[in-house]
């Protein structure tokens, strides 16, 4: 009896520093989230009313709100497909057994390591100085186009720059799949006389599904949440024809101090974000009952 | 056929070269257009200075005051990754080893969480912050680091506690030993892989983190690197040569320190994106 007692003042004193942080900082602004997301709260009077659901009617008929969601749609597109490309490509060249793999698998990965703000202002330069100079020296006349400045291009520099970024992420959990392939099945096939191609579409391909799972999923959401390299880089502009929904959302909530319609946005971009989650569970979750 | 592969992984080796130079390319630019004089960085865009200019390091480093907002980084994350780890081993182990439903309740609550984008959070967190005071201070965006890094690293240590035996546990509380000391003493030493995976997250994490702390922070002096290095670049944006030397100075610690632990750095990435 008193070993329970104890256990239960134990179980709290643990969890308490923790517990107290998360509620503090995620579960309480969370649901006041809510609420605020059903007033008119502003940061200039204290006082607020409620107007049920109209910050959201008028979200959905927002011009600049939906503008943002298809550039968020067309760059998450986009980057989900070449990170995981160019990914899977550097994973299976890496993972040849050649001297010096390691140190090309760093090369590859670095990138991931700095942060997305300064990744965006040291992009500034390639494209603003950079790729015109290349382009002058090898006759790479679309190299020089105005990558930044013209609407056209801006929404793609973003999508190289994200995949620079996320690309060696990608290979080293592509590599991870690679390499928990049994030797013994390749050899086989060997044996068989298979060819290169067929290899790769019936063995390799099947048995690295759950990591086309995790990174798809997990460039989905980062591609979804872009916002450092999206402020550094272009800042949403020429003509807000880059603003992501995550940079939107900011420049809404503080350019016009409407925080109550700010939060709102807010919490419609909470629950894109939760539907895909709610996806990607379902997914792994079945993947694990066929095997 | 021996003959072929090999041949075939000189191949891939030379055109994994050549890619690895393009992915290195941009940062081979910053640095060297980081020793350029103005007009050398003008005229002479992708190749080697004529002349090394150092100064551009002194001066990006004064203007930022580098070794200041180098030192906030360094203690943010310290003290951040710490807070963190102390209180979600404490919280993963009682969570896994306490069978009641509120206990579970608590684990899915933590675990749902990670759903949440910041940016959902974002502007009742600063008022609620504001109200509670702990706007602008360090222990603050500590605070708030541990309150948003709980959930990811109680997931962690939570997935790798389970595979723990309790027999070890009951046999050391049988030897004598208290049971809040067992977590210290006998748990927290075989988790060492997992701490790692954890530091390795929060720290990537934390250390390029711009959005929170530009928003909890507006004093000066407690600026971190991506913090300063944004209002550096809001009033340099035209002279490069001085932009790429405060980059520089951003980019090595980085670099340096996936130098010096890649392997783990890898190990680390990939557990916890696989788990």
């Amino acid at each position: 009896m008193r070993k329970q007692a104890e256990n239960r003042i134990l179980f709290w004193i643990y969890l308490a520093p923790a517990l107290i942080a998360f509620t503090l900082t995620v579960v309480i602004p969370f649901l006041i989230g809510f609420y605020y997301s059903l007033t008119d709260w502003n940061a200039i009077s204290s006082a607020f009313s409620f107007l049920g659901f109209d910050n959201f009617i008028r979200a959905f008929t927002d011009e600049g709100l939906r503008n943002s969601f298809f550039h968020s749609i067309q760059y998450t597109i986009l980057s989900v497909i070449l990170i995981n490309a160019v990914g899977l490509s550097l994973a299976i060249l890496v993972s040849k057994p050649f001297k010096g793999s390691n140190l090309l698998r760093g090369a590859f990965f670095v990138p991931n390591m700095i942060g997305g703000l300064i990744l965006g202002f040291l992009w500034q330069y390639v494209f603003v100085k950079a790729f015109p100079a290349i382009a002058d020296i090898f006759f790479l006349g679309f190299l020089g186009v105005d990558w930044i400045g013209d609407k056209q291009y801006a929404l793609f520099a973003l999508v190289i720059v994200s995949t620079w970024q996320f690309a060696g992420y990608a290979m080293v959990i592509y590599i991870a799949a690679l390499q928990s392939i049994p030797k013994s099945m390749i050899e086989a096939a060997d044996m068989e006389g298979a060819s290169g191609l067929n290899k790769f579409v019936y063995i390799t391909l099947p048995m690295i599904v759950p990591a086309f799972t995790i990174n798809i999923f997990l460039t989905l959401t980062n591609a979804f949440k872009q916002f450092d390299t999206n402020l550094s880089l272009t800042n949403g502009g020429p003509h807000k024809s880059t603003e992501l929904l995550a940079l939107h959302i900011y420049n809404e909530a503080f350019g016009y101090n409407d925080f109550g319609y700010g939060q709102a946005q807010a919490v419609l971009f909470f629950i894109l974000i939760s539907i895909v989650a709610i996806i990607q569970v379902r997914l792994t979750k079945k993947r694990e009952v066929e095997l | 056929m021996e003959k072929l592969t090999k041949n075939k992984n000189i191949a891939s080796l030379i055109f994994g070269i050549i890619l690895a130079l393009i992915f290195l390319f941009p940062i081979y630019l910053l640095v060297v257009n980081s020793l350029k004089t103005p007009r050398d960085v003008f005229l002479n865009t992708l190749g080697f200075p004529e002349e090394y200019m150092f100064a551009n390091f002194v001066r990006a480093w004064d203007m930022m005051d580098f070794g200041k907002v180098f030192f906030n980084s360094i203690f943010l994350c310290v003290g951040s990754i710490s807070l963190l780890i102390i209180s979600s081993v404490m919280a993963a182990w009682v969570l896994v080893r306490t069978k009641t439903i509120l206990s579970s309740i608590i684990f899915i609550m933590f675990i749902a969480a990670m759903v949440i984008p910041f940016q959902s959070v974002m502007l009742p967190l600063v008022g609620f912050m504001s109200a509670i005071g702990l706007l602008n201070t360090r222990f603050g965006l500590m605070f708030m680091y541990l309150g948003f890094g709980s959930s990811l690293s109680i997931f962690l240590y939570h997935g790798f506690i389970k595979s723990i035996p309790t027999s070890l546990e009951e046999a050391a509380i049988i030897d004598g030993c208290s049971k809040p000391l067992v977590l210290w003493l006998i748990v927290f030493p075989l988790l060492k892989p997992i701490t790692f995976t954890v530091v390795i997250l929060n720290l990537i994490w934390i250390w390029n983190d711009y959005l929170l702390p530009s928003l909890v922070i507006s004093a000066k002096d407690l600026r971190t690197i991506p913090l300063s290095m944004f209002f550096f670049f809001g009033q340099y944006t035209k002279q490069w040569h001085l932009a790429m030397a405060a980059l520089t100075l951003a980019i090595v610690p980085v670099i340096v320190f996936f130098i010096m632990a890649q392997k783990q750095i890898i190990r680390g990435i990939t557990q916890g994106a696989i788990k």
